[in-house]
């Protein structure tokens, strides 16, 4: 340390100060558009901005004359699935090789497959492989947010065996997996929190839902199933669940729905929780309209009246969600 | 002249695959991992759980006759658990020597016998005394517990952050899960971190000085086969051998068993190999057996024991009279007088709860004696149907191990019905549909009971703005109520649920049952 104090000193020392605070008042002052300015006179800049996304149309063009549902009657899962999908025109025409899947079954609750509540492993397994080996898709990928734990729900419903069996992969939902999700043409869900992360970078989506009944909506099917890719808090939906379904009906586009009537929930929905609740059966509906398809086992699955459709379905009619009347678009094989 | 097969470096592996094992029973304490794993050993090899637990029940419960080994382990060769296995005394260990930057002449000063060392005996006899009388609070301190509950609370969520920012899903504690919360866990984190951060002012402060299973293993080794012999005449008064002493134990001169934890270090630093581990030789230096416990000691700490208990039971939180309605135990518990004589609050059953339900109790819920013992909170998760895993991990039957049917009162268990943990109740006052006109019912639709135990009366209004609604509103039928708790979890009112669960009815207990017998379809019988 020199003990006087020199002019190079004193003007090395003033060089020093007016650096510091010369550069630290424009990272206060300069205005916000400036690079490297850090003011927020308001406060504005720094209110987070969620990230937001928006789901492209997973539908595939299909040649004219193809009817859009299918119905598949068997003893055999993989019997009644290839029914319903050849009548459709054949897996291979929704997914080509190379395509990444999304598959959204219902693991809602943490209950055996026996009991109805969720979509049965069989189906899954059968799935996977043909998208796999089939259709030589790149990866299957299986996705749902459910009410309770979700490494339980899949694990007892018997999901994760069958996934793994078949060759494809789980997607847990975790605190970081959630983005906004923007669905323009919804009412009360145009921006909501939506798993994310099993969409990233997929081609295909598929909802495999089980037909249920549902205390306050009338039935839970094909179009409720995508309830499960959404977080934040669902439970404030059933303040208007009619609304809530006919928007989830339009906020994706799957590729194809496949209804899995193996199983039905008669009563008691949409937990169930007593096998006598369940009724056997040896149906899947495969297809493209959802909302004929959701009329169509509402009726034939659950043999509910005609005249007490779900007012949701009118709804989603409403919002082009689909077609109620299924007349001339589909075919039965059995 | 060092060779690489000294029983300092033997030591070491067999530290690092004991907290291996405790690590790797952590992490294997998850719903889709245990498979049968015995993720409880550590705890059942403890002999201060067998111990504590057996004056406080008289019975030792299912697999801590195990700690037997131990018993045998300790009475042959000393307090070989406490730096060969004891995965808390190797964190001391490694922290001691991580912030160790002393001089040998320091360090040897400060491996020194303190006579705080006796403390341990204190608070063992405390802690022994207190369980006979039927409050176990070994707990508190048992290290075994104590890292596993700072483990499961407080340290497997800042695990499980950093794992998840880097996408080791596989090495996730709770995969799959949004945020976990464990109420209290910073008061639990605060009391691990302490005893970590002593070890820079003493090392091994907590080992020679808290420790009550290092006392009672301490009390076990006074006549042990083999111990550390060191021959007199080779040794040249050099202290040297104190420069890494972990037990504090007197190695220089009369050697201390009760406080001596073979760590092997003084044979190592010994430049006259003195010093042995061995069967008794014919020329040894005498050993100073008995710890430096005077019967004034033994009173006083005797006194505080006698009365501890009363103070904590008068306490009033725990008692059928003024118990809290949010003392909700897990399912298979047994009545809270016998729960608080088993629980060692080493919070398993928190760590293996896939819903986050179990939280560690804090004061407000069961007072200081009930601290940190399992609680379930509505508001966090809820208990899930299929699941009885905290059951079947913990140590020592405060949770019976029961199956999922005997929990839901299926096929042998249909006369006993189901495990219920409390009952549902609907405020009115903050329901929506009762008090808002607005139409929910979340808590029907996620009731799991069959046939629902949540039913509605329908009706139809107008409301303010002139439409027209039906309102289905929510009763309880606490009859087929298992107090499961997804009403409240699911409530859409969050701060304070509308739909919400208490712990009367609980089936545990007679004296806080609410109906007088419970309805059923004459129909079904």
């Amino acid at each position: 340390m020199p003990t006087t104090f020199n002019r190079r000193e004193f003007l090395k020392r003033v060089a020093f100060a007016s650096t510091i605070c010369g550069g630290a008042t424009y990272l206060a002052w300069a205005p916000e558009d400036y690079p490297l300015s850090l003011k927020d006179f308001t406060g504005a800049r720094s209110i987070p901005k969620p990230q937001q996304f928006t789901l492209p149309d997973y539908r595939v063009t299909l040649p004219p004359g193809v009817p859009e549902i299918g119905i598949g009657r068997d003893m055999t899962t993989s019997g009644r699935l290839t029914k319903a999908l050849d009548a459709i025109g054949g897996l291979t025409q929704f997914v080509q090789p190379g395509d990444v899947v999304l598959l959204k079954p219902n693991v809602a609750f943490d209950r055996s497959p026996e009991l109805g509540a969720t979509t049965s492993p069989e189906l899954i397994e059968v799935l996977i492989k043909r998208l796999l080996i089939d259709c030589r898709a790149q990866e299957v990928r299986v996705a749902d947010n459910p009410i309770e734990s979700p490494a339980d729900c899949f694990a007892k419903t018997g999901i994760k065996d069958a996934v793994e069996k078949a060759g494809g992969r789980i997607n847990l939902p975790d605190g970081n997996a959630f983005r906004i999700l923007q669905t323009p043409g919804a009412e009360l869900i145009r921006s909501w929190p939506c798993f994310y992360r099993p969409l990233i970078g997929v081609t295909k989506v598929i909802g495999v839902a089980p037909v249920k009944d549902h205390n306050l909506s009338g039935a839970s099917m094909g179009i409720k199933n995508w309830y499960g890719l959404l977080g934040g808090q669902r439970n404030q939906f059933h303040q208007d669940i009619h609304t809530i379904i006919a928007d989830l009906s339009i906020m994706i586009r799957p590729t194809l729905t496949i209804l899995d009537g193996s199983r039905i929930l008669m009563r008691n929905g949409p937990t169930g929780g007593d096998p006598a609740y369940v009724k056997p059966w040896d149906v899947i509906v495969a297809g493209t309209d959802q909302v004929a398809m959701d009329a169509w086992a509402f009726v034939n699955l659950l043999q509910r009246d005609e005249s007490k459709l779900p007012h949701y379905l009118y709804l989603a009619e409403k919002k082009g969600g689909g077609k109620i009347d299924a007349s001339n678009r589909i075919l039965e094989v059995s | 002249m060092k060779t690489i097969l000294r029983l300092t470096n033997i030591r070491i592996i067999s530290q690092v695959v004991f907290l291996g094992l405790f690590l790797f029973a952590v992490w294997a304490s998850w719903t889709t991992r245990i498979q049968g794993y015995p993720v409880s050993r550590f705890l059942e090899i403890d002999l201060l759980v067998a111990l504590s637990t057996l004056l406080s029940t008289g019975l030792v419960y299912r697999f801590l006759g195990w700690s037997i080994l131990l018993l045998l382990l300790t009475v042959l060769f000393g307090r070989v658990f406490c730096n060969w296995m004891c995965p808390l005394g190797t964190l001391h260990q490694f922290f001691g020597w991580l912030f160790n930057i002393r001089s040998v002449k320091e360090r040897q000063e400060q491996n020194r016998y303190q006579p705080r060392q006796i403390i341990k005996y204190s608070i063992l006899l405390i802690l022994l005394i207190s369980a006979a009388f039927g409050t176990l609070q070994i707990g508190l301190l048992d290290p075994i517990a104590l890292l596993h509950r700072s483990m499961a609370t407080g340290l497997s969520v800042i695990w499980d952050f950093v794992m998840s920012s880097a996408s080791f899903t596989d090495l996730q504690l709770a995969p799959g899960t949004t945020e976990r919360i464990f109420t209290g866990s910073f008061w639990i984190g605060f009391v691990f971190v302490s005893i970590i951060v002593l070890n820079i002012w003493h090392p091994r402060f907590f080992c020679r000085t808290l420790c009550p299973l290092g006392a009672l293993l301490g009390l076990l080794s006074l006549f042990p086969l083999f111990r550390i012999h060191r021959d007199r005449h080779l040794c040249t008064d050099c202290d040297l051998c104190l420069t890494r002493c972990e037990g504090a134990s007197s190695p220089e001169g009369s050697l201390r068993l009760s406080e001596c934890v073979v760590c092997m270090n003084c044979i190592d630093d010994c430049p006259e190999n003195a010093l042995s581990f061995s069967l008794p030789p014919r020329i040894t230096t005498p050993v100073s057996p008995a710890p430096d416990i005077t019967r004034r000691h033994f009173v006083f700490a005797g006194l505080i024991g006698l009365i501890g208990f009363p103070l904590l039971r008068s306490n009033g939180k725990v008692n059928d009279a003024n118990y809290s309605p949010l003392m909700i135990r897990p399912p298979g518990s047994v009545a809270e007088t016998e729960f608080l004589k088993k629980c060692i609050k080493c919070a398993q059953c928190i760590r293996v709860c896939p819903t986050n339900v179990l939280q560690p109790t804090g004061l407000q819920e069961g007072g200081i004696e009930a601290l940190w013992t399992p609680v379930l909170n509505f508001n966090v998760g809820h208990c899930q149907q299929k699941c009885s895993l905290c059951s079947s991990v913990c140590p020592t039957g405060a949770i019976r191990e029961i199956s999922v049917t005997e929990k839901l009162g299926f096929g042998e268990f249909k006369q006993h019905g189901p495990i219920r943990l409390g009952t549902a109740f609907i405020n009115r006052s903050r329901c929506l549909p009762w008090a808002n006109e607005i139409p929910c019912i979340v808590c029907q639709e996620v009731c799991p009971i069959a046939p629902k135990a949540i039913q509605t009366y329908d009706e139809e209004v107008k409301d303010t703005f002139g439409n027209l609604v039906v309102l289905n509103k929510p009763f309880i039928i606490p009859d087929l109520c298992t107090g499961c708790g997804i009403c409240q979890k699911e409530c859409p009112v969050t701060d304070k649920p509308a739909a919400y669960v208490t712990a009367v009815g609980e089936s545990r207990s007679q004296e806080r049952r609410l109906l007088l017998r419970y309805r059923t379809n004459p129909e079904e019988l």
